[in-house]
């Protein structure tokens, strides 16, 4: 298969499933869910994949595990503090940025 | 109150878009990093309107992943919006008819689910176009500059960027966690499998797109399981 075919493919695939599971219930159900198990586990999907996705990944965001490390520190000591979403993201950037600019200096 | 219209909606969809900007930029320049290309990042950003979906499968194809793990991936990572969109569709007025149904739904992201379930009474479907346009035109305008302007940026600025969508998921669990231990449980157990799944040199056999999925199940199912919300906690969602 060619580079540009996988590729289309793949977006086609994310796309569609994306699609499908936000257009069938708003199309077709009418009903609420009432299983309280399905719903406490849908409740709690979204954390289960974003701290999934975030460890181990975030410390290979950067150019250096130290410079990313710093960064998640800063994130997470504001996101503790429930600053919005930019700040907590812009202070984390700049925790890598002014890490990797004190690594230079050694 | 004021009536909720098209123009209405766009107002409401300003903090939305601009939010959207900064991760959109910081996700096309992740893309690029990757390896995809920017039109590619572009059309993935065009055609699913999601973060943590879009990044998940950028990973996948950086990894040359299957088309079935892409599926399921997106399936499980994105399967809340499943839970939204069954919540909005009790608040939509009589007029939101089938097409307009099936036209809105694409765009029925957190935050716009989370501004539309704000609103008191029924959503009209002229609303809802205003609601999702700004949002949806800097959601992929900023993958656009980040993935072109991304590779005329200096090293180190890439550098510090390619945090940025992390932190931005760090700022959307850790909070819930102060407050609820059953969050605090889920986030903790599914951070430390996705560890031991990378680090354990007998499961490298495990994508990352796979081992999403394995901790999102695993780590939720025992959330619900051991800390079962209560009816008033359910309700006031």
């Amino acid at each position: 298969m060619s580079d540009a075919l996988y590729l289309f493919i793949s977006v086609a695939v994310m796309a569609l499933v994306t699609y499908l599971i936000r257009m069938l219930p708003l199309a077709a159900f009418r009903k609420k869910i009432k299983n309280k198990f399905v719903l406490d586990f849908l409740y709690y999907v979204p954390y289960a994949v974003l701290a999934a996705m975030t460890i181990p990944a975030v410390f290979y965001s950067s150019n250096s595990i130290l410079s990313a490390a710093a960064g998640f520190l800063v994130a997470a000591v504001l996101a503790f503090f429930e600053r919005g979403l930019l700040t907590v993201a812009v202070c984390a950037c700049g925790g890598v940025f002014l890490t990797e600019l004190v690594m230079r200096l050694f | 109150m004021a009536e909720l219209n098209f123009k209405k909606g766009l107002k409401d969809g300003v903090p939305i878009a601009l939010g959207y900007l900064s991760v959109s930029f910081t996700f096309g320049i992740t893309a690029v990093n990757m390896g995809i290309p920017p039109i590619t990042a572009i059309l993935i950003s065009l055609t699913n309107v999601t973060s943590a979906g879009q990044v998940a499968g950028i990973g996948i194809i950086a990894a040359h992943g299957g088309f079935a793990e892409m599926a399921l991936a997106q399936l499980i990572i994105n399967m809340r919006y499943a839970l939204m969109s069954l919540s909005l569709s009790q608040k939509l007025d009589d007029k939101y008819g089938l097409l307009h149904r099936i036209t809105t739904a694409f765009c029925v992201t957190d935050e716009v689910f989370a501004v539309a379930s704000g609103k008191s009474g029924e959503i009209p479907a002229k609303y809802m176009y205003g609601l999702i346009t700004l949002p949806y035109l800097f959601w992929s305008g900023g993958t656009a500059v980040g993935a072109f302007l991304g590779s005329i940026l200096p090293d180190m600025i890439k550098s510090a960027l390619g945090i940025a969508i992390y932190g931005m998921f760090i700022a959307i669990f850790i909070p819930p966690s102060k407050k609820s231990r059953g969050v605090t449980c889920v986030v903790v157990m599914a951070a430390a499998l996705s560890w031991f799944i990378y680090y354990l040199p007998a499961l490298d056999f495990i994508s990352s797109g796979i081992s999403i999925i394995i901790c999102t199940v695993i780590a939720a199912a025992l959330g619900a399981l051991l800390f079962p919300r209560r009816e008033e906690e359910a309700d006031s969602e």
